[in-house]
């Protein structure tokens, strides 16, 4: 398809399409939205490496697969070394690894395939320095499995493990900041996107591609089966989550805070605008509210400093 | 020409490694293979061997990593045991089933608990079922040998499946002896590069692998092993007598020792054997007609052999440093499959010996025999029996 | 009318799409899902109203299929062979071009 210039410049996304329809991705998902993105981004120069997770079932059963580049399915929390293992393979063949040209090898796994089962792989993966991107698409919980809480489920979010019942009631801890523990790695590059924000994701995924050694990006995708949500709404609700601060975008460069557009711009919104579009707060009380918005502040006010302090 | 050191048989496989040029390592230490890639880092470090070696934070890691780098299509070496071959356990299976001819070499120990660090045979025997090929080595020279000849049948079109190459903890690992280490250019000459036509990720041929397999399909994929472990038997055959031919070594799949007019067969693997000859000896002596049997290739189980010793004995005594609850050793039930069609067969009895690095004495094999002999002549009265059991403390 | 990007691919995937066990079971066909009509799974669908529409190509962005391809003057097409009717381009349109309808079937 020939691309008409003033097209070019109104849209900074490649046209390229490499990831495939047909894809069994559950309607308006924030995961496949993500892999089309990044697909996008580095046209054939990526190799994935995906663990057992929604991606899994996007990707398709054998022999489909909605992928155009190398795709290696693993268990659920090897990632970290399966890329470590790709990375040392690549450059032992001679490949350039990441920089302008460079072959990117990525790792592509959810939150519980991240911040809880695929953590120690991580860690391995961000200490050695390996030259490889690993991508966290957040989901807040085991979406694969059937809504179960991981560490990144919010405070007051319903999961089918954190039901509610006459005695007990949602689930009572905090998103854990996983993005925190990457970052204490020392690592050069680690930043937070969205799927309702693709120009500054792909920005974020050009500057890992540049900048050598390990790169994390913590990418918010909603979840419609999971989250109880409108399927038409997914967009709308990473929109808020970043506009309500719950879910910032900022990168962290070589020792150093940026809070990125639109973080930037205003006051956060009332956190009841995020969660009002979502089946999973609807059990929420006042207090609850209350409980989460003051969380959503005060990590937010830490950011800030942060930036300001670091930046 | 080749050269002649005295080394332990963890050095020895380094040095199998480090002749077989692996392009990626990944390892992580555990006792009694922590030696293995030490010996590995210092080849490295030393410019005598070029490859990328990943110091992964866990076992698991260590076999996920040689996943992903075989996968990307190079030659990949791992040396663990004990836990951290239990640890890597479900990786085993991703290993054999996107068919990636990794190589291990695992130092024989015990499982816990209680945590025991020394020898017995349970590490490996517990991964018999994941789809990897599976040597045991009776002393150093072979644990290098084995490892050089699992690459070659490893890697064969035919096979592409993982093996393991078990030697003994401490027994083995940890004791010196002279090892003929062979040249360079003819390990190259044999073992060639690994160039895999099935599977490596590249970005110029974008494929997929390890995709989810519905009940339509992953069957084929589990018989795709088995057919491929089938094939192995032959491979196998091939690559000892290329390996004969090159190195002047012969092995064999099971090795047989004066068992020709033999009524009763001390059958077994790894270190052990060397106790068990000498014991046949010294039996021979006092005129017991007695043989003795060394399984150098477990998986895939050499069915046929084990028939065709079957045939030339009244008792085949399984000595088996490992356990399957309820049932007896693995070797015992795998023994058993190969015979129960079989028109006239041995009496077949199990002997659990030297678990976690107990002795196993001359004593021990003397009840072994007294047992044997009693069973062929008043007829079998148990099939397993533990043996050099303190049953004092128990 | 423009032609769907992966028209070329489709013709490809079918074919060469084999179901005979590879060693491994690899998948040497990339972007074999192409074949997948993942349309049938709509209920309601996009209705486009070209009046309306600015051409800011949002619902060409965030289409997670994706599903939504441009024509020659830079309209968005909806591929109904693979739209899910999942509603994101309806609801991120600015200008309301896109409403969506309960599909007669």
């Amino acid at each position: 398809m020939e691309i008409p210039e003033n097209v070019k410049k109104r849209l900074s996304l490649p046209f390229e399409e490499n990831f495939y329809a047909g894809h069994t991705a559950c309607q308006g998902c924030g995961a496949a939205l993500g892999l089309r993105y990044v697909l996008k981004a580095y046209g054939k120069k990526a190799i994935f490496t995906i663990p057992a997770c929604c991606s899994t079932i996007i990707a398709g059963p054998w022999p489909y697969s909605a992928f155009n580049a190398p795709l290696f399915h693993t268990a659920f929390e090897t990632t970290g070394a399966v890329i470590s293992g790709i990375e040392a393979a690549l450059k032992a063949k001679g490949y350039k690894v990441k920089g302008e040209d460079g072959i990117m090898v990525i790792g592509w796994a959810g939150d519980g395939g991240t911040a809880d089962i695929g953590l120690q792989a991580l860690s391995g993966f961000l200490e050695r320095g390996h030259d490889g991107l690993y991508i966290m698409y957040d989901n807040e919980a085991y979406m694969n499995t059937g809504i179960q809480r991981s560490s990144s489920t919010p405070y007051g979010a319903w999961t089918t493990n954190t039901p509610g019942g006459k005695k007990h009631f949602l689930e009572r801890r905090h998103k854990k900041k996983v993005i925190d523990i990457v970052i204490a790695h020392k690592i050069p590059y680690a930043a937070t996107a969205s799927v309702a924000f693709p120009e500054d994701f792909m920005k974020k995924l050009k500057k890992a591609q540049k900048i050598p050694g390990p790169s994390f990006i913590q990418l918010f995708a909603p979840c419609p089966t999971g989250w109880r949500s409108p399927t038409d709404k997914s967009i709308e609700i990473a929109r808020l989550a970043v506009q309500t601060a719950y879910f910032p975008l900022f990168e962290y460069e070589n020792g150093k805070y940026k809070i990125n557009m639109p973080s930037t711009k205003k006051e956060p919104k009332p956190i009841e605008e995020f969660l009002k579009l979502q089946g999973r707060f609807k059990y929420m009380s006042k207090d609850d509210i209350e409980v989460l918005q003051k969380w959503v502040l005060h990590e937010w006010e830490e950011l800030k400093k942060k930036a300001e302090v670091f930046g | 020409m080749p050269i002649k050191k005295v080394m332990k048989a963890n050095e020895a496989a380094a040095w199998a490694a480090k002749l077989a040029k692996p392009k990626v390592i990944a390892a992580f230490p555990i006792t009694p293979s922590t030696l293995v890639p030490e010996k590995i880092s210092e080849f490295i470090a030393d410019g005598e061997l070029d490859a990328e070696f990943i110091k992964v934070e866990s076992e698991h890691s260590a076999i996920s990593a040689c996943v992903g780098a075989s996968a990307a299509g190079v030659r990949t070496f791992t040396a663990t045991a004990s836990q951290g071959l239990a640890l890597m356990h479900e990786i085993l299976f991703i290993a054999a089933g996107m068919r990636l001819p990794i190589v291990i070499a695992v130092g024989n120990r015990s499982l816990s608990a209680p945590i025991n660090i020394w020898n017995d045979w349970q590490d490996s025997i517990s991964e018999r079922d994941t789809g990897w090929i599976q040597f045991y080595a009776e002393n150093n020279q072979e644990a290098l040998d084995l490892i050089i000849a699992a690459y070659k049948a490893a890697e064969d079109e035919r096979v592409l499946l993982p093996a393991m190459v078990g030697f003994d903890a401490f027994i083995l690992t940890h004791t010196v002896e002279p090892v003929e280490i062979p040249d360079q250019e003819v390990v190259d000459e044999f073992l060639g590069e690994y160039v895999p036509k099935h599977a490596y990720v590249d970005p110029k041929r974008p494929i997929t692998q390890g995709s989810l397999g519905f009940p339509a399909h992953y069957m084929e994929t589990r018989y795709k092993v088995w057919e491929a472990m089938e094939n192995a038997r032959e491979v196998i055959k091939e690559v000892f007598d290329k390996f004969e031919k090159t190195f002047g070594r012969r092995y064999h799949i099971i090795e047989e020792y004066k068992t020709d007019d033999a009524e009763i067969v001390l059958v077994t693997m790894g270190s052990l054997a060397g106790t068990v000859k000498e014991f046949v000896d010294k039996k021979r002596e006092e005129g017991v007609k007695i043989g003795a049997a060394k399984i150098t290739v477990y998986r895939p189980f050499p069915i046929e052999e084990i028939r065709a010793l079957a045939k030339k004995t009244k008792v085949l005594a399984l000595l088996e440093k490992d356990i399957s609850f309820s049932v007896g050793g693995a070797v015992f039930a795998d023994t058993s499959r190969a015979l129960i069609n079989e028109k006239e067969k041995p009496i077949i009895l199990d002997f659990i010996l030297g678990l976690g690095g107990r002795d196993v004495t001359f004593q021990n094999l003397e009840e072994v025999v007294d047992i044997a002999k009693k069973a062929l002549e008043e007829g079998v009265k148990e099939e397993v029996y533990w043996i050099g059991l303190r049953k004092e403390i128990l | 009318m423009a032609e769907s990007p992966f028209k070329a691919d489709i013709e490809r995937v079918e074919k060469e799409y084999s179901e005979k066990m590879t060693p491994g079971a690899i998948v040497y066909l990339p972007g074999s899902s192409v074949i997948n009509k993942t349309g049938s799974w709509r209920v309601f669908m996009p209705e486009f109203h070209k009046d309306k529409c600015v051409r800011c190509y949002l619902c060409y962005v965030y289409c997670p299929e994706p599903a939504i391809y441009l024509d020659e003057e830079n309209y968005p097409v909806f591929d109904y062979d693979y739209c899910k009717g999942c509603g994101v381009c309806a609801n991120e349109c600015p200008t309301k071009a896109i409403v969506m309808v309960r599909e007669k079937k």
